[in-house]
């Protein structure tokens, strides 16, 4: 569920990026609220962010309550168990609002991200999101309304400043603090794990699992990055030769040797033969079927050894082979 | 915190890497001066084998040579001429590398031969604060596939900021059989699995140490035991740390590995290991230096029960009993109960890190009333000034203070201010290294403290509201940094935040002559600040930017300097295409870097830009949000 939920906070707040890059630099501080100037960012777009924060169904004085939420989630009295973080907060916002189990605010929290999804671009790149974000969690403030923000009102009297990734310059190791849970950063660095799944999938690249019999540990490898069988042989060597040689242990030739494990992988002739699981869970050798169409079935690939393969498919590769023939 | 380790950051190096020695001269590429080496002649010289006597000159002086350990003399040496650029090539052995991609690793290991220790540097700081995409870069395989082949009989290893995979640990647990010490700062991609394999393979390990580490999210079924996997002998671990570790951890295998480890000096335990566990721990190593506390509570379920006190007792007999310690780290979910049980090690402290505790200036006080020792203390502000001015009272000694923000956002309610800056700058004559959180400040109190600690090498002061003036007069904040790099004649780090006029940097390009990085954000009025600086600032070496208005003619009026710096980093400033290709055309040897957050973004309008000398010219595994110029 967290991972769907940063999913989807991914794509929300892209939507609220108020800090455009042609923003005057405005240096004098502003004239209210004790200075907390934040350039470029004027009242009515301050009024906007307030209004779409509100969600779907909340009333009027709900406005206000979520209008003043900013950005300190470590109020005292909220005793959330999820963690709270500063730029990880736009997460946790609808995280802690997610995992309590009242129906009527998961609907409304559920609209409110659907909302976000459908007028977002489809842009991966939450990098400015900004909102004026939760005081206390929003389990409270829809709890009570009006008077929901907390202990800490005298945020209620200034507008709350947009909040800018990475500002203030704090690793995200150290944002997870509260007094209920505290733990180093759950998330991957920078808060960006629902980025990490989008570059790790990014429509311009296939990330497929690799194992070789005999290495431990397995590796990835981006099919798009290559056109024809060659070059993905040549890659598996690549991805594995290192770890092979030094796994041999002979000082001399451990190279060489390597390297001759690789020849062959397409052909059955060689030590090792290159295989795949396709999306039907078949296991079949690889360089049977076109490039293309490999590449639109493959779901891992495997590097084995070519004198455990009799024991293995070749019952599916024939049965392959018969469904393909007739 | 490691001591040393942690020190292996901006504040220590200059621009000592591998890069200065191949010869920024402008024989490379035209354009600006080179980099201080005035003798320079460009190129890597691979010559035949120099004659007979030469040989043996060249062997005392290898000889020699081996008692030089600091890089900047070794890059001095290696300029001689080529006798002295081989063998000094030859007995270098340790690499230090402050950009991964500023040399090919195939380039490094041609040249120096016979290294044992390697150090190696990736991302940009600003990535630790979501400023750079993941995926962008720093990947340590091609490295570790280098160095396989190359150095057999490596050592050592610490890395910082890059990407490393299971897969990588793997190569190196089999690659290296006399691999001592893996030091990984603010890494990230590997887990478990990669752990599992370093601590079984390498039978000689002394030092893991995993600092602020973020490993890969794993699944309960995918997070290895790796803490079994070391040998089952006695072993020859001196330290290890994984307090960013996020899975549990066997802590039988753990117990038992601290009693078969008669080395263990350093042990830094994650917030899952609970104060009874630790105790245990305490009980098996009473060697320990350093020791990283875990949680030092109960986790919420227990701490009701009514045992509390007998633990109290056992904790404060276990540290009594602890001669050694001179460092304490951890305190995740202190129960401020259990605090008063370090008393006993107290006075032995240099080291105190309880930034992960969220104690206040009562909680505080009695602790460090017996701490006149201390020399390093990183906490968490809900101290308070007054917490601050209880340090200020007793540690006269301290030299690195860090005082870190319980809540970091724009508006939380300040809990230090001016007045525990100023606090601290009366009492501890000696700091050498200042971080600073704030929401407010003054002018009065920086000047104050640019006048009192005249040791100062490390100025950071994040007020962190932007663009917020002095809080009592509303005057910009230029006056207090300018008295910072006017008086600390020894300053050679500095961050600004705050309301910042160009004043501000005209100072500093007029006072900073000894500053080596520099961080700015939020501030500047024009391109004349960025000028300032880029004008003024000769030892300048790392400069990062963000948010702040400086355009292209600013960033060209640094073409002298760029050469001579490791990297400059600008995001959200007012930079263009055409600008940067400017730069990049006028210096062949400078990568220039765009990063793109949002592909359909205004093509002219440069986001984020990431530029830095090379030799191994534009890397090949550039990411597609990335533009190299």
């Amino acid at each position: 569920m967290e991972e769907d939920l940063e999913n989807r906070g991914g794509a929300c707040p892209q939507l609220l990026d108020l800090i455009p890059n042609e923003s005057d630099w405005m240096m004098a501080p502003e004239a209210s609220g004790g200075g907390r100037g934040v350039g470029g960012l004027d009242d009515s777009e301050d009024k906007k962010l307030e209004l779409k924060l509100g969600l779907p169904g909340v009333g009027g004085g709900e406005e206000e309550a979520a209008a003043v939420l900013c950005l300190d989630f470590f109020s005292k009295a909220s005793k959330t168990t999820t963690t709270t973080t500063c730029t990880g907060a736009r997460r946790r916002l609808f995280e802690s609002a997610e995992s309590k189990s009242e129906g009527p605010q998961q609907e409304q929290q559920a609209g409110f991200l659907q909302l976000q999804s459908r007028a977002e671009s489809g842009n991966e790149w939450p990098h400015k999101a900004v909102w004026a974000g939760g005081k206390a969690d929003l389990q409270q403030s829809h709890a009570a309304p009006g008077g929901a923000a907390g202990p800490n009102t005298s945020s209620q009297t200034r507008a709350a400043p947009a909040p800018v990734v990475g500002w203030p310059p704090i690793r995200s190791f150290r944002k997870n603090l509260s007094s209920s849970s505290v733990k180093p950063s759950v998330g991957l660095e920078n808060d960006n794990a629902e980025m990490k799944q989008k570059f790790d999938n990014n429509k311009k690249g296939l990330l497929v699992k690799i194992n070789m019999d005999g290495i431990p540990i397995g590796r990835k490898v981006d099919l798009k990055a290559y056109d024809n069988y060659e070059k993905l042989s040549l890659a598996v060597k690549e991805l594995f030769l290192g770890l092979l040689a030094a796994q041999r242990d002979t000082p001399e030739n451990e190279n060489e040797a390597a390297k001759q494990a690789f020849v062959g992988l397409l052909d059955g002739s060689g030590e090792y033969t290159l295989v795949y699981e396709d999306n039907e869970g078949d296991k079949m050798f690889v360089g049977d079927v076109p490039w293309d169409m490999f590449v639109s079935t493959v779901k891992r690939l495997r590097v084995l050894k070519s004198s455990d393969l009799a024991a293995l498919r070749l019952g599916a590769v024939s049965r392959k082979r018969t469904a393909t023939e007739s | 915190m490691r001591e040393e380790r942690s020190d292996m950051s901006e504040d220590e190096d200059g621009g000592g890497g591998v890069e200065q020695k191949e010869r920024w001269g402008p024989s490379h590429g035209g354009g600006g001066g080179g980099c201080g080496s005035a003798k320079s002649r460009g190129g890597v010289w691979t010559d035949p084998p120099p004659p007979f006597s030469d040989q043996v000159l060249e062997n005392v002086l290898e000889n020699v040579l081996q008692f030089l350990v600091c890089r900047r003399d070794r890059n001095a040496a290696s300029l001689v001429c080529r006798s002295w650029y081989r063998a000094e090539a030859q007995t270098r052995g340790e690499l230090f590398i402050g950009n991964c991609y500023a040399v090919s690793p195939r380039r490094a290991t041609d040249r120096f031969r016979r290294v044992r220790s390697v150090v190696l540097k990736g991302k940009p700081r600003f990535a630790d604060f979501s400023l750079v995409p993941l995926g962008w870069g720093a990947h340590f395989s091609p490295w570790a596939s280098a160095m396989a082949t190359a150095y057999p009989w490596l050592e050592r290893i610490c890395l910082k900021r890059m990407s490393i995979a299971d897969y990588d640990l793997s190569l190196l647990a089999f690659s290296f059989p006399f691999f001592k010490d893996l030091t990984l700062i603010c890494c990230d991609g590997f887990g478990t699995l990669g752990l599992a394999v370093i601590a079984e393979k390498c039978r000689h390990l002394r030092v893991l140490d995993l600092i602020e580490a973020y490993l890969e999210e794993e699944e309960e079924d995918e997070v290895v035991d790796w803490v079994s996997k070391f040998p089952q002998t006695t072993t020859s671990l001196e330290t290890l740390g994984f307090d960013c570790v996020v899975s549990t951890v066997n802590f039988e295998a753990l117990e038992a590995l601290v009693a078969r480890s008669p080395a263990l000096r350093q042990l830094r335990v994650n917030h899952h290991v609970t104060v009874d566990q630790l105790f245990r721990l305490m009980v098996r190593a009473p060697q320990l230096t350093h020791l990283g506390t875990g949680s030092f509570g109960h986790p919420a379920a227990l701490a009701l029960q009514g045992d509390v006190m007998e633990h109290d007792a056992d904790l404060v007999s276990a540290f009594a009993a602890s001669k050694s310690i001179v460092s304490l780290s951890g305190f995740r979910d202190v129960a401020s109960q259990y605090l008063p049980a370090i008393y006993p090690v107290c006075a032995n402290l240099t080291t105190l890190n309880c930034s992960f505790a969220e104690i206040t200036a009562d909680e505080l006080k009695p602790v460090i009333h017996h701490c006149h020792n201390l020399q390093k203390f990183w906490v968490l502000d809900t101290v308070r000034d007054e917490g601050l001015q209880a340090v200020a009272a007793t540690c006269k000694d301290l030299r690195e203070l860090r005082v870190f923000p319980l809540n970091a956002t724009e508006d939380s309610e300040g809990f230090v201010s001016d007045v525990g800056l100023a606090a601290i700058s009366q009492g501890c004559r000696r700091l050498r290294s200042i971080l600073y959180f704030c929401q407010q400040m003054t002018n009065k109190a920086v000047i104050t403290m640019s006048k009192n600690c005249q040791e100062l090498v490390v100025f950071r002061l994040c007020i962190m509201g932007r663009h917020l003036p002095d809080h009592l007069t509303k005057e910009p904040m230029d006056e207090g940094f300018g008295a910072i790099v006017m008086n600390c004649k020894k300053l050679t780090r500095l961050a600004v935040s705050g309301l910042l006029t160009d004043k501000a940097f005209g100072y500093i390009g007029k006072y900073g002559k000894s500053i080596r990085t520099l961080s700015v954000a939020f501030a500047g009025d024009s391109d004349v600040g960025l000028r300032y600086v880029l004008e003024g600032c000769p030892k300048l070496q790392k400069l990062e930017i963000r948010d702040s208005p400086f355009g292209d003619p600013a960033l060209l009026s640094g073409i002298h300097q760029y050469y001579n710096m490791r990297f400059l980093w600008m995001n959200s400033c007012k930079l263009s295409i055409r600008g940067c290709n400017d730069v990049a055309q006028r210096l062949p040897r400078l990568i220039v870097e765009v990063i793109r957050d949002r592909p359909e973004a205004d093509d002219e309008t440069v986001e984020k830009l990431y530029m830095y000398r090379s030799l191994a010219g534009p890397r090949n595994d550039a990411p597609p949000f990335v533009m190299i110029l």
